[in-house]
């Protein structure tokens, strides 16, 4: 192992004589004490040292830029390397000067304002792009060559209806559990258990079911469909199908949204008729309410039009979370950490749309008259 | 030759990823000082290779010695220790992505020397940077904000950080403009010159063989074929080192190599 790095004065000379190994693994605390020596400096002679790697070397030149001194005792190689090291002494910032804070905050704020707006501006713009889209596909169906791709169109079919099936029934059928066993515990205190039944059916039916597998194909296909864009967008597979003559709305955005759009009403008719399910359950456990009542209660309380306000909402809120998704998706640029943005960008949109038209449908379904 | 000046002995490696067999009792040794190129088709596991020696794949069999160390399931405290003397730079350049170039070659002195005085820290950053090659604003710029070939020169400075005595690179003129290629190969002769490092490079540019490199290995059928210089190879007669050194493109690098020769010889 090398002796560590040291240096001696002769104060008579002025002269700092180093010995060891003038190398990062040996500096130790060197550089504060040649910082804090203060005698004086006018030869500095490197003889004695065993090793010089380029961080030693800089230490020294910083030394003699300071004191003035001169150095002597380099062989060749050590001199080739004191002047790669005094060729390279030029400024660098090392980090990225920030503003003091308020100013740092106001602006964030304006920013986060302006992206805000352009982010619904682009959203729109995205979504007359896929509507022009729609479009040009509808019209290939008459004047050929068709430009519909059936079979990716089938395959998100799959991706996004039957493959959620599985997590989306199970989810449903605990919040069927959950809403009918909070319901029985709360109208048991003026001994209308038997509504528990109205609860279940009309909430499911009309406003849960939709809703929570929206929030379910929100976090599983809108995602994936902002990842898996946003990824063909780094990889310029995206700019290859331009110059090829393909269409990424047509080819990506298209068949993903309308997988969307046609899988959402199965989903929430199916989420629905599983929450009930957990429901029914339920009231026969903790109730005593045998299923075949059950069933004979849900037809009786749960009108047409609940079934037709879940439907309706249900395509709508498709197209919200795969447009939102795709348009993240597009959105990918320059680096790999942007894609995990734009991933968590889409399910966080999507969510909030598909809740704020939500309300919008409530009130106005209410207003229409299917109370 | 001596133990002590083999850097890297490699011993009848074996990789395979399932069925597929990459390396199939590979030796090779790399020398102290010398700058050696590998070669070899797209496939035959040139960057497995690498990944093996510093330890990122484990093999299913063999020895890998670095600095006279097994590398192989070694403690996590002495691998620490061999990792302080070797740079790698990847080929994408790996930089981390939240951090600024300066920053990025600051974090392996960090992680090894604590103790080191933050403003030695930054100005051993500073000229690590512009030695690299990198102009003197390209400090503070992250990553994404870079062209391929500055990203290329900024791995280097965080490879070179440690003044490491070994240095992996991993096809570093890849994707490089012919000038940024030739400049980022004299700047690595010029640092193993300067600093009496040892170069592991992973190349496909015959120019940057011809011009660097004192040995040549050859790695074909899962094993090293042959090494050498680019003379004893070719005088081999493989019929693969003969396509590729002495192909259409072979030719053009040994045509630039001599007009460069002529030309110094000239000044």
């Amino acid at each position: 192992m090398s002796a560590p790095a040291a240096f001696t004065d002769d104060s008579a000379g002025g002269t700092l004589r180093f010995t060891g190994s003038l190398s990062l693994a040996n500096l130790g605390d060197m550089p504060e004490r040649l910082a804090a020596y203060d005698g004086k400096v006018e030869h500095i002679d490197l003889t004695g040292i065993e090793r010089l790697d380029t961080i030693g070397a800089w230490t020294i030149h910083r030394l003699a830029q300071r004191t003035g001194a001169d150095i002597k005792g380099l062989n060749a190689d050590a001199q080739h390397l004191f002047d790669q090291v005094q060729a390279a002494d030029q400024p660098v910032v090392i980090r990225v000067q920030h503003a003091p804070a308020f100013y740092r905050v106001l602006g964030e704020i304006g920013e986060a304002t302006i992206q805000t707006f352009k982010t619904m501006v682009g959203l729109l713009g995205f979504l007359g792009a896929t509507t022009l889209a729609f479009g040009a596909i509808l019209k290939s169906i008459f004047v050929p060559p068709r430009r519909f791709r059936f079979n990716a169109t089938v395959q998100r079919f799959e991706v996004v209806g039957v493959s959620a099936l599985g997590i989306i029934g199970l989810m449903s059928f605990l919040i069927g559990i959950v809403i009918a066993q909070q319901g029985a515990v709360q109208l048991r205190q003026f001994g209308a258990e038997v509504y528990t039944i109205n609860l279940v059916g009309r909430l499911s039916m009309r406003e849960l079911g939709v809703l929570m597998t929206a929030i379910m194909v929100a976090g599983r296909s809108g995602s994936s469909f902002a990842a898996q864009i946003g990824t063909m967008k780094l990889t310029e597979e995206i700019d290859a199908m331009r110059t090829i003559g393909v269409s990424p709305m047509e080819a990506l955005v298209v068949p993903r949204v309308l997988a969307a759009v046609v899988m959402m009403p199965l989903l929430g008719f199916y989420s629905a008729l599983v929450a009930m399910m957990g429901g029914c359950l339920l009231c026969w456990i903790a109730l005593g309410i045998p299923p075949v009542t059950y069933i004979q209660r849900i037809r009786e309380v749960v009108p047409i039009s609940d079934v037709y306000v879940g439907m309706i909402k249900a395509p709508v809120f498709g197209a919200i979370i795969a447009i939102a998704g795709c348009f993240q998706g597009m959105l990918v640029e320059a680096d790999a950490e942007q894609v995990g943005l734009r991933t968590t960008a889409a399910v966080v949109q999507g969510i909030f749309l598909v809740i704020v038209l939500d309300a919008f449908f409530a009130v106005f379904f209410s207003s229409v008259g299917w109370i | 030759m001596a133990d002590d000046d083999i850097v890297i002995r490699v011993r009848g490696l074996r990789n395979s990823f399932g069925e597929q067999v990459v390396h199939e009792g590979l030796d090779l040794d790399v020398r102290r000082g010398e700058i050696l190129g590998v070669v070899g088709g797209s496939g035959t596991g040139k960057s497995v290779l690498m990944r093996s020696i510093i330890g990122l794949q484990i093999p299913d069999e063999g020895e890998i010695t670095v600095f006279g160390e097994n590398t192989v399931d070694l403690e996590e405290n002495e691998a620490i220790e061999i990792r302080k003397r070797w740079g790698v730079l990847f080929q994408g350049g790996a930089l981390f992505s939240t951090l600024t170039v300066a920053e990025n070659v600051e974090v392996p002195i960090k992680e090894f020397y604590p103790n080191l005085d933050p403003a030695l820290l930054d100005e051993i950053a500073s000229y690590k940077v512009v030695m690299t090659g990198l102009p003197a604003d390209a400090g503070p710029k992250y990553p994404a904000e870079l062209s391929g070939g500055m990203r290329k020169r900024a791995g280097l400075a965080r490879a070179l950080a440690l003044d490491p005595e070994l240095l992996f690179l991993d096809e570093p003129t890849a994707g490089l403009d012919p000038i940024g290629a030739a400049a980022f190969d004299e700047l690595t002769l010029s640092l193993q010159r300067t600093m009496g490092l040892t170069v592991f490079l992973i190349t496909h540019d015959l120019d940057s063989l011809y011009a660097i490199c004192d040995r040549v290995a050859v790695i074909a059928d899962k094993k090293v074929i042959a090494v050498g210089t680019i003379d004893e190879l070719v005088a081999l007669d493989h019929p693969w080192i003969e396509e590729y050194f002495k192909g259409p493109r072979g030719r053009a690098a040994v045509a630039t190599q001599e007009a460069g020769k002529g030309k110094a010889g000239a000044d």
